[in-house]
């Protein structure tokens, strides 16, 4: 039986294309599917940051004077959804959860090879059908939260696709969590316990439950919405008796739980970077693997937290607080754990240390301003203000972006056999992490002063934070140049990367660059 | 090892103390305006605080290891071979804990003095409407068992305006004019879609949700003229759609008033 699976296989791989084109073939080979999440999610991430360089040049002078008003509401709920759904979403599952987690469980491939192309290749049709509504009658204009009623009010087609098209994406992710779920479980190789899974293993695991029971949520909510829109139904429209609170309960459902979905796949990625550029095993490996699980267990009842200002009851608002709060411990466990991971190692300073300890940096400060916000009384004030665009720019682009980088410099050599540059890897590293922070940072003083966000236009007196911020928004978009010179001129002109290019003494870094993987120092046999 | 500790203590309290300089002598807030705001500035103090000593301590870990455990020249040797520690483990586990509880508690009794844990009446008294379900947005403490205080405005929302509706003298300004010192109750209401009315300088927001009028209860504490601002994207020309609030004293609030009232007329 299994010879007959492997013989059809074998047929199927012979008619694949071969060198550059398979990239574009619906090829089975979960590296090839890796690479295609993660150039796909980049052209997108270009798109997306071209967006919100839309949105910073708008925001240079107090007045509505760029864009007209109804297209900066189109962008930025594009610039939302594209960086969401088109980056970094299916780039730290996808790309990465592709690439290693069958290197990591020691499967030949993942359990479902064909549902793993076609969740790759629902993302590129729907992602050009996002763009291109633009042409139509204008792409949505509700925000990437597409709150009723403004999003039953506002220009129908663009909103139908925008759900068409979060739809498919959904779709993609469920495929992707589904099979990651049954690979780490079912395909790992005889005799790797669960509990010596590398880490990434486990965030993926963790993320693929979250994705598994929350994204469902999602898409019946947008298909109520759509009925709303389409169909004249009233399920969240007040003018019919419906409740635009329930929308938010259902949305947040999902999407707060998308958030973990962005960013545990980058704790995992950490854990397995450091401890190789560090020179010694992961701190903690058993804590850490309950911290991810006790973040997905949180995770899932918090979601409230976004809708304290909706006229939500006192003591709904207590426990989202206090459940949101809490989250602060397993995830502080883990930033521990890393720093306890620096400590005592031999650290190589190189382009991809400094992405995750910038990581580090950026997301500690991403969480403390996440644990005030949890605080009813303190995020009353400052809910949907410019306060909360930054604090959840300090996660996703402070966290998980700065991971994604951190990841393409440790495994390109694998990837692509040539090792990438490092000055220019410095050169991006500096540019991202000033741009960042000084794009970002303001933007705390400017919520907590008076400026809220998804505006085109605002107080005069914010227009000096406002240029200070754009001008960090200059830098993140100048740091893309090196970043893309580096790739493109190391894939033919890189140093020849070889089996060990970061100097692992390990066997098993030196075959598959596997890291946290405990064989590696399980018995103190890291250094003999 | 006694001297390693020495050291230990020294630098963390130098990191407090640094943490806690910056707490108090950086002021990140607009104007304190209304019984609500030194209430929160208490809490957002403590916060900030809090978050220093976390965001130093954490950084200073991160740059000091990069320093000191950077990997020498031609060195191919590994770190040691150190794969965790209980203690550790129970002590930052337990640690950000106790400092979690502490300021989820902490923060429980500031929204308790906000007034916000008071659950309203429905179908209040003075603005009973047909026995619609009247939602409670945060509210004021003092005069706790009746969620209406004693100048009761209706705001309407609408894209791309606030409208303030005196219902005592049957008028309806563009601006929301105020008695300084005094506990004012808004219902809002909201015409199309969801928008929200937030006065930074007093430190109250609430959703207006079409379909469920909701009060809101301040008092403002300092004269002067303070922005309302929409705070959720309800259109086009959300970022416009701004208003003022007037706090005055009693006497030109009353002349204000009287000016515009319809009902002596």
């Amino acid at each position: 039986m299994t010879i007959l699976i492997d013989n059809k296989a074998k047929l199927k791989e012979s008619l694949q294309p071969k060198g550059f084109l398979r990239y574009f073939s619906f090829s089975l080979d979960h590296k090839v599917i890796g690479i295609q999440y993660l150039v796909c999610g980049f052209l997108f991430y270009l798109v997306g940051g071209t967006l919100a360089s839309a949105i910073r040049i708008e925001l240079i002078s107090p007045l509505s004077d760029f864009l007209p008003r109804d297209v900066y509401n189109q962008v930025l709920t594009l610039h939302g959804t594209i960086m969401i759904f088109l980056w970094i979403v299916p780039v730290v599952n996808g790309a990465f959860g592709n690439y290693l987690i069958p290197f990591y469980v020691g499967a030949r491939d993942m359990a479902f090879p064909r549902l793993n192309a076609v969740a790759f290749w629902l993302i590129p049709p729907s992602g050009l059908m996002l763009i291109a509504s633009y042409f139509i009658e204008g792409a949505a204009q509700s925000g990437w939260t597409a709150y009723p009623p403004l999003s039953i009010t506002t220009p129908q087609s663009g909103q139908i696709i925008w759900i068409l098209s979060v739809l498919l994406l959904g779709g993609s992710s469920i495929f992707g969590g589904i099979n990651f779920i049954v690979t780490i479980l079912k395909l790992r190789r005889p005799g790797l316990k669960l509990m010596n899974l590398p880490m990434y293993c486990w965030a993926m695991l963790g993320t693929s439950i979250l994705v598994v029971l929350s994204t469902p949520v999602l898409a019946g909510t947008l298909i109520l919405l759509s009925f709303d829109i389409v169909a004249h139904t009233g399920f969240f429209n007040p003018a019919l008796g419906g409740n635009v609170v329930v929308y938010q309960h259902l949305f947040w459902f999902y999407s707060h739980p998308a958030v973990y979905i962005m960013v545990l796949p980058a704790f995992g990625l950490v854990s397995e970077i450091l401890p190789i550029h560090c020179r010694k095993p992961l701190f903690g490996y058993t804590t850490m693997v309950f911290s991810i699980m006790g973040i997905v267990v949180l995770g899932l009842v918090v979601w409230a937290h976004h809708m304290f200002t909706s006229g939500t009851p006192p003591w709904m608002r207590l426990f989202f607080t206090i459940a949101t709060a809490f989250i602060a411990v397993p995830t502080g466990i883990k930033f521990f754990n890393w720093v306890a991971t620096m400590w005592g190692g031999k650290i190589s300073l190189n382009s991809a240390m400094l992405f995750s300890c910038g990581f580090i940096i950026n997301f500690v400060f991403g969480g403390i301003t996440g644990v005030a916000l949890a605080q009813v009384p303190f995020d009353i004030h400052v809910h949907d203000t410019y306060f909360v665009v930054a604090h959840f720019h300090y996660i996703v682009y402070g966290g998980s972006v700065f991971v994604i980088f951190s990841s393409i410099y440790h495994w390109y050599p694998k990837v692509v056999g040539k090792l990438l540059n490092e000055n220019l890897g410095y050169l991006h590293f500096a540019l991202t992490f000033i741009g960042f922070n000084l794009c970002f940072a303001p933007q705390h003083w400017l919520g907590l002063n008076g400026m809220p966000r998804r505006v085109a236009e605002y107080d005069p007196q914010f227009q000096f934070v406002n240029q200070i911020s754009s001008l960090g928004a200059l830098f993140m978009a100048i740091s893309t140049i090196p970043f893309l010179i580096n790739i493109i001129i190391s894939i033919k002109k890189g140093e020849i990367a070889g089996n060990n290019p970061w100097k692992g003494l390990n066997p098993r870094m030196v075959n598959d660059f596997s890291s946290s993987c405990r064989k590696l120092g399980r018995r103190g046999s890291i250094s003999k | 090892m006694l001297n390693k500790s020495y050291y230990l203590i020294l630098i963390i309290s130098i990191i407090i103390g640094i943490s806690f300089w910056i707490g108090f002598n950086v002021n990140l807030l607009p104007e304190e305006a209304s019984i609500n705001a030194p209430i929160y500035d208490e809490l957002f103090k403590i916060l900030f605080i809090i978050g220093l000593i976390l965001f130093i301590g954490m950084t200073a870990l991160v740059i000091y290891s990069l320093f000191k455990f950077r990997k020498k020249e031609g060195e191919f040797g590994d770190g040691i071979a150190l794969e965790g520690n209980l203690s550790l483990e129970i002590i930052w586990t337990v640690i950000p804990s106790i400092i979690v509880l502490f300021v989820g508690i902490y923060s429980y009794n500031i929204y308790d003095r906000m007034g916000g844990m008071n659950e309203l009446n429905h179908n209040h008294e003075t603005m009973n409407t047909n026995s619609e379900k009247i939602w409670a947005g945060i509210s004021q403490a003092n005069n706790s068992n009746s969620g209406l205080g004693e100048t009761a405005i209706e705001v309407s929302a609408m894209q791309f305006a606030f409208l303030f509706n005196y219902p005592q003298g049957e008028f309806i300004s563009g601006e929301l004019h105020v008695p300084v010192d005094q506990k004012i109750s808004i219902k809002m209401e909201s015409k199309d879609v969801i928008h929200a009315f937030w006065i930074p300088e007093f430190r109250i927001k609430q959703d207006i949700i079409p379909g469920q009028p909701t009060i809101l209860n301040f008092t403002p504490t300092k004269i002067g003229k303070y922005p309302i601002i929409c705070a959720e994207l309800c259109g086009p020309y959300h970022g416009g759609m701004r208003a003022s609030i007037i706090v005055e004293d009693k006497s030109d609030y009353e002349r204000w008033f009287n000016q515009n009232n319809k009902t002596n007329l």
